[in-house]
């Protein structure tokens, strides 16, 4: 009996991501929600403009690119126009925390029944580490050379806890991909964004704190540890929102 | 539908839409065009379809950028400040081939310049309106019939082209009311095996992209995609002749401005002058060759815009400047009356005596 | 009996499986050198292999196939 394999949704294609980094492993727990559920004819993905872009290589569904911080609005054309798809958006930090910041937020508002997965390295990766609005005040970067300074430019925009302000969202949560237990954690929680989607609940939105070891100037197993050590603290992992728990709705 | 009713341009354009078979809106507030946005909110939910408010301009297109992955014919609105921010959604909606519909019913500018009427996007709409190489096709209505009838014609041509078609009308098209006869549509119903409707199993995954990072494979996405504009050019491009046969001086006008011309040049007409005009209906492709035919006859041309020339270089450029052009116009939200065209007329005469 | 197997042409090379492994009987194989370039991970005993999937779970590349 098969106990650990690659998901069937997913290509024989190679990734380009480099090596260590955990984009990898958040395809491929969305592959698995997507296997578990049944849904791969009825999917439809949309990737962002950042190291994820070319994610459509890696899925064997119906995909689009967006452009930079527009997944959230492109999806949400795919889902009105076609209620019976499964729609779902993979976008980096700079792309939904930035760039994308209001398509991001008013999908929300809106209750947009869509599913969202937020990859947040803390990093700008594909452009070659500059800083993200999640860089973590002192972070070096390509463009925070002395540590990101929030006296001159602010301090990091953590999602979740925005996001769950909103009465729109049906389910907001922080998972991480840095260890055995936080990948199955993270694992239950994608594949929840996207049942909720099937049963109608409304947005879901799961950020899952990842790994750029390239542009973290560290080791993969540094990079997990860092996760650990800097990210966790500053963004701590949870679910912050989900309707359908008693007490909220 | 029966007779003729009396509708606003932007409710005869928003109506036409309907009609066409769009069931996909997304727009946001900006004079002067909100009525289409305000009738389709109500219209929308009549015929099962989606009226939706966006957060901003540049969402509304990328809205109408989903819904057209999804195979569905929709559509967005907005007057010039807006559709700005909309030019990255136009140029991501080129580089992957999907068929849009999107209205600009023009406002005078730069910036936030005035809610009057004004023509001065036309180098902005003919010209693609965004990065990288690619065209709209551009249909430009001069009356509130027009406002439907090309509305129409626009998610025809948007779908057999796999582009953008934008209707670019100004305040005064969309605001004044006029009789229109919606007569019934029969939308081109053309097959979209592209589309992201999700595999069902049943197929290979379709990608709607415009990102090509062999420099060779883009290359051959942006030559197909022009060798499909010279099929509209040589099949779509369309134009009126107003008192051409005989004319000495053509006058050249689309939207409201031929209104004005039209009265113009029948006035000159009456005092014996040989005036005609040309009305552009598409702005792209632009009347190139009905233009050509015309040196050949006319001593003088007149640019009748508002705006500053943009239009004037078209028509030098497709007479090679074998005749003189010259600009007639008013900016800022001021509209041409036809004393003033036909005072120009006069001029144009004199000086090719 | 577990069946552990790799696909060595897709392993970067990166050891988070061997730091994940709780019975440490991964390592990098420094005598092969995939197409990219990469030592991938190698099984070293695979007769102390649990099948707890720690490996596979944390691979960020598929790489890993594990059966009972």
């Amino acid at each position: 009996m098969t106990m650990f394999r690659k998901p069937r949704v997913m290509t024989a294609t190679q990734t380009h991501y480099c090596p260590g980094c955990t984009h990898g492993i958040i395809h491929r727990l969305v592959g698995e929600a997507i296997d578990t559920l049944g849904i791969e004819g009825r999917s439809v993905g949309v990737a962002p403009v950042g190291c994820s872009v070319l994610a459509y290589n890696y899925f064997n569904l119906d995909m689009t690119i967006a452009a930079h911080g527009r997944a959230p609005a492109v999806a949400t054309g795919l889902k009105r126009a076609n209620p019976d798809s499964i729609v779902f958006t993979y976008q980096g930090d700079g792309d939904l925390a930035s760039i994308g910041m209001a398509e991001a937020v008013h999908a929300a508002a809106r209750g947009e029944n869509i599913t969202i997965i937020f990859v947040n390295n803390a990093v700008y990766g594909m452009t070659g580490g500059q800083m993200a609005p999640t860089s973590l005040p002192g972070q070096i970067t390509q463009t925070s050379p002395s540590g990101r300074d929030s006296a001159l430019c602010g301090f990091p925009v953590k999602v979740c806890e925005m996001l769950a302000q909103l009465d729109g969202p049906a389910y907001i949560a922080r998972v991480a991909a840095n260890s055995p237990k936080n990948v199955l954690a993270a694992k239950k929680a994608i594949e929840r964004a996207f049942r909720n989607q099937i049963e109608g609940k409304g947005f879901s939105l799961v950020e899952v704190l990842s790994s750029c070891p390239t542009n973290w100037g560290m080791s993969p197993k540094d990079a997990l540890g860092w996760i650990d050590s800097a990210m966790i603290p500053y963004y701590p992992l949870g679910v912050y929102k989900d309707t359908s728990r008693k007490g909220i709705e | 539908m029966t007779g003729p009713i009396l509708m606003k341009g932007n409710e005869a354009l928003a109506e036409a839409a309907v009609q066409a078979g769009c069931r996909y809106y997304f727009g946001y507030p900006i004079t002067p065009q909100t009525e289409i946005g305000a009738y389709l909110a109500k219209r929308m939910p009549e015929v099962g379809g989606v009226f939706l408010q966006a957060e901003s301009e540049v969402a509304a297109i990328h809205m109408l950028y989903g819904a057209s992955c999804a195979g569905k014919r929709a559509m967005t609105s907005s007057s010039s400040p807006g559709v700005s921010l909309k030019s990255e959604g136009l140029s991501y909606l080129a580089g992957s081939d999907l068929p849009a519909l999107v209205v600009n019913v023009q406002r005078a500018g730069p910036g936030l310049g005035g809610i009057q009427p004004s023509q001065s996007d036309y180098m902005q709409a003919t010209r693609g309106g965004g990065h990288g190489d690619f065209r709209n096709i551009v249909l430009a209505p001069a009356s509130a019939q027009e406002m439907a009838t090309l509305t129409m014609r626009g998610f025809d041509l948007a779908d057999k082209y796999r582009m953008t078609a934008m209707i670019l009308a100004d305040g005064t098209v969309g605001q004044m009311m006029e009789p229109v006869l919606l007569e019934p549509a029969q939308p081109l119903n053309i097959e979209k095996p592209w589309a992201l409707t999700g595999t069902q199993g049943k197929r290979e995954k379709n990608i709607v992209t415009s990102l090509y990072l062999s420099p060779a494979e883009l290359e051959g996405k942006n030559l197909s995609r022009f060798a499909r504009y010279a099929l509209a050019e040589q099949n779509e491009t369309d134009f009126e002749a107003f008192c051409m046969d005989d004319a000495e001086i053509c006058l050249v006008a689309y939207g409201i401005s031929a209104r004005v011309s039209r009265s113009a040049v029948s006035a000159a007409r009456e005092k014996g002058i040989r005036a005609g005009m040309i009305r552009p209906i598409t702005l792209w492709p632009f009347p190139t060759e009905a233009l050509r035919q015309a040196a050949k006859q006319v001593k003088q041309f007149l640019s009748v815009e508002l705006s500053m020339g943009q239009m004037l270089t078209d028509i030098e450029l497709a007479v090679r400047c074998a005749r003189p052009v010259t600009l007639v116009s008013h900016v800022g939200g001021v509209i041409l009356t036809p004393e003033e065209v036909l005072h120009a007329i006069d001029h144009a005469v004199e000086v090719s005596a | 009996m577990i069946h552990w197997s790799i696909q060595a042409e897709y392993c970067k090379g990166c050891g988070l499986c061997i730091d994940a492994c709780p019975k440490q009987i991964l390592r990098i194989d420094p005598d092969v050198i995939n197409q990219k370039g990469h030592s991938p991970a190698q099984m070293t005993d695979v007769s102390r292999c649990t099948g707890c999937g720690f490996c596979a779970l944390i691979c960020p590349d598929c790489a890993i196939t594990i059966a009972k």
